[in-house]
């Protein structure tokens, strides 16, 4: 599982490096005389409603669901580890505070924000990666608070709490460290949910805007061809479905090498 | 805990209006509205009084029902959500039922072969299911059903054929969840040494999973069905959109496009209370299904 993830996961890393630089192909170029045109020898995937290959727009298109998924990862990852091992650490007020915050986010169906927020916003890229972050943090957040007060019980935590390390420190050597490996897991399945996320905001035309090659985009326009030209939501949806099984294959399996429990 | 959410989730909804970058008002209008046609909408919105003001306005009106009017529609918002959560309450439902009945036989079926063939078949579909993102599944169905066998309509509403393609395509990513869960749920309650003296006590195989241990295995599963209401209910937007199906969600993303505010809150605000008490639907539905758990 976790091969075939990290195969699926590298392919899509060099189809989006390599892809729109091998293609003879330009992702916005239009022939209209060949617009809808059926997958052929010279356009695998067919043309798109502007007479554009959609093999180098599912390339280019690529680069942009990687690079939101890997900017709404970071930045949320950052601020829960942040957030949770502030609230895990220090307990009290602060725990309280933060963790009413993480109970209301939590309580907000995800996607519904990430909606009204870019609705609210204006569609872009940066919103989308900003709405998913918004809602991204909270579930790094509750997962570093829950390993954040198991490790402050830990001895070697309380030793160098005696030995008068300050607590930023013993947050940033000791603590943080027992949560990392269970951080990674949840940054592997998070790709997946920040690229189903933003290719659910662009086909709802709320994200990444045309002409830009965004995979939800591109599905959307196919939404008015379905008759006469299904090619045009067939690819860009295998796109999406094959890179969120891979960070799904990837993230179970890394879960598996980490967590004893799901070892059988 | 229910009621500081709630306050929590309606400070969110109050708090997007004022996220719009520049004038809220002058926003909705669009760049050739006249100064006299913003302000006069400002006032209508309450937009020119101070925010503490705006706020517990906002709190008195949703204790009242009322959560504003229409820009597009000049009508109350209620009445807007009143019209078209019929829709959605069929869709989410039908999407519920469809997804309960492909996922717990091939949940049962997985857990009794497990290892074998049909558990790795049932398991193969269920991590598909979870991986076909809904505005790929929709039209996917569409162009088989709809397009090429022409069996059912590809949009629009007002039949029981209408329902079906957006119930399939609104529950299939549950049913996946939902099958997953019962496999691993029973699985871990055919361990359980009362299942073994089921067995002792000369119980047939077939009747000791259905009898005794799949009762039990039913808790986790109604958690996830319940927690899963809110993906169901978000997920209506997407559906609602491919399939022309006049429900919430469509009239969500209607308001978002004619960037009418105070209907996009009512209907965020609205779904998000719904999500809200079903999750406390769910923890009180524990009680029911296993008698150790009580509520004070």
């Amino acid at each position: 599982m976790l091969r075939v993830g990290g195969f699926i996961v590298l392919l899509t890393i060099a189809l989006a490096l390599f892809g729109p630089a091998i293609s003879p192909y330009d992702p916005s170029s239009q022939e209209l005389g060949r617009r809808l045109e059926s997958p052929s020898a010279s356009h695998p995937f067919g043309l798109d409603e502007l007479g554009r290959d959609i093999l180098t727009r599912i390339a280019s298109g690529a680069r942009i669901s990687l690079l939101v998924g890997l900017a709404v990862v970071s930045v949320s990852s950052v601020l829960g580890m942040f957030f949770g091992s502030v609230a895990g650490y220090f307990g009290g007020r602060v725990d309280d505070a933060i963790s009413r915050i993480i109970d209301v986010l939590m309580a907000f169906p995800g996607i519904l924000l990430a909606i009204a927020l870019v609705a609210v916003l204006g569609p872009s890229l940066v919103n989308v990666v900003l709405a998913l972050s918004v809602i991204g943090w909270v579930g790094y957040a509750r997962l570093v608070r829950g390993q954040a007060l198991r490790a402050r019980e830990f001895e070697f935590v309380q030793a160098a709490r005696a030995l008068g390390a300050n607590p930023g420190r013993i947050v940033l050597k000791h603590v943080l460290p027992t949560a990392f490996p269970a951080v990674v897991v949840q940054a592997t399945l998070g790709m997946a949910g920040a690229i189903i996320a933003e290719a659910s905001l662009s086909f709802l035309g709320l994200g990444v805007q045309p002409p830009a090659p965004s995979w939800g985009t591109m599905l959307d326009a196919g939404r008015s061809h379905l008759f006469d030209a299904p090619h045009l939501t067939i690819f860009p949806g295998m796109a999406i479905a094959v890179l969120v099984l891979g960070f799904n294959f990837l993230g179970d399996g890394l879960r598996d090498r980490v967590d004893p429990k799901t070892q059988r | 805990m229910t009621a500081p959410v709630l306050l929590g989730v309606a400070t969110l909804v109050f708090a997007l209006i004022h996220l719009v970058p520049g004038d809220p008002a002058q926003a909705m209008l669009g760049e050739g509205a006249t100064q006299e046609e913003v302000s006069k909408l400002r006032t209508s919105l309450g937009l020119d009084r101070p925010l503490g003001v705006q706020y517990a306005g906002f709190l008195k009106g949703l204790v009242r029902g009322d959560l504003g009017r229409s820009f597009r529609y000049n009508t109350p918002v209620t009445q807007q959500i009143r019209d078209k959560l019929p829709n959605t309450a069929l869709l989410a439902f039908a999407a519920m039922g469809v997804a309960i009945a492909f996922a717990v036989p091939l949940g049962i079926i997985a857990a009794v072969f497990k290892g074998r063939a049909p558990d790795y078949v049932a398991m193969t579909a269920a991590l598909a299911g979870i991986s076909m993102p809904n505005f790929w599944l929709g039209p996917l169905l569409a162009i088989l059903f709809a397009v090429y066998l022409g069996w059912l309509p590809v949009s629009g509403s007002g039949t029981a054929a209408h329902l079906v393609l957006p119930a399939v395509t609104l529950g299939a990513a549950l049913s996946a969840i939902l099958a997953r869960m019962t496999r691993a749920s029973l699985l871990e309650e055919l361990r359980e040494l009362y299942v073994l003296a089921a067995r002792s006590r000369g119980l047939s195989g077939k009747r000791a999973v259905l009898r005794h241990a799949f009762r039990n295995s039913l808790i986790p599963v109604v958690t996830i069905i319940g927690l899963q209401f809110g993906a169901v209910l978000t997920g209506t937007i997407i559906t609602e959109t491919i399939f022309a199906w006049p429900g919430l969600g469509r009239l969500l993303i209607q308001a978002i496009n004619y960037r009418d505010y105070p209907l996009v809150q009512g209907c965020i605000l609205f779904i998000s209370v719904t999500y809200v008490a079903m999750n406390l639907l769910t923890d009180l539905t524990y009680g029911f299904l296993d008698p150790r758990i009580r509520y004070d």
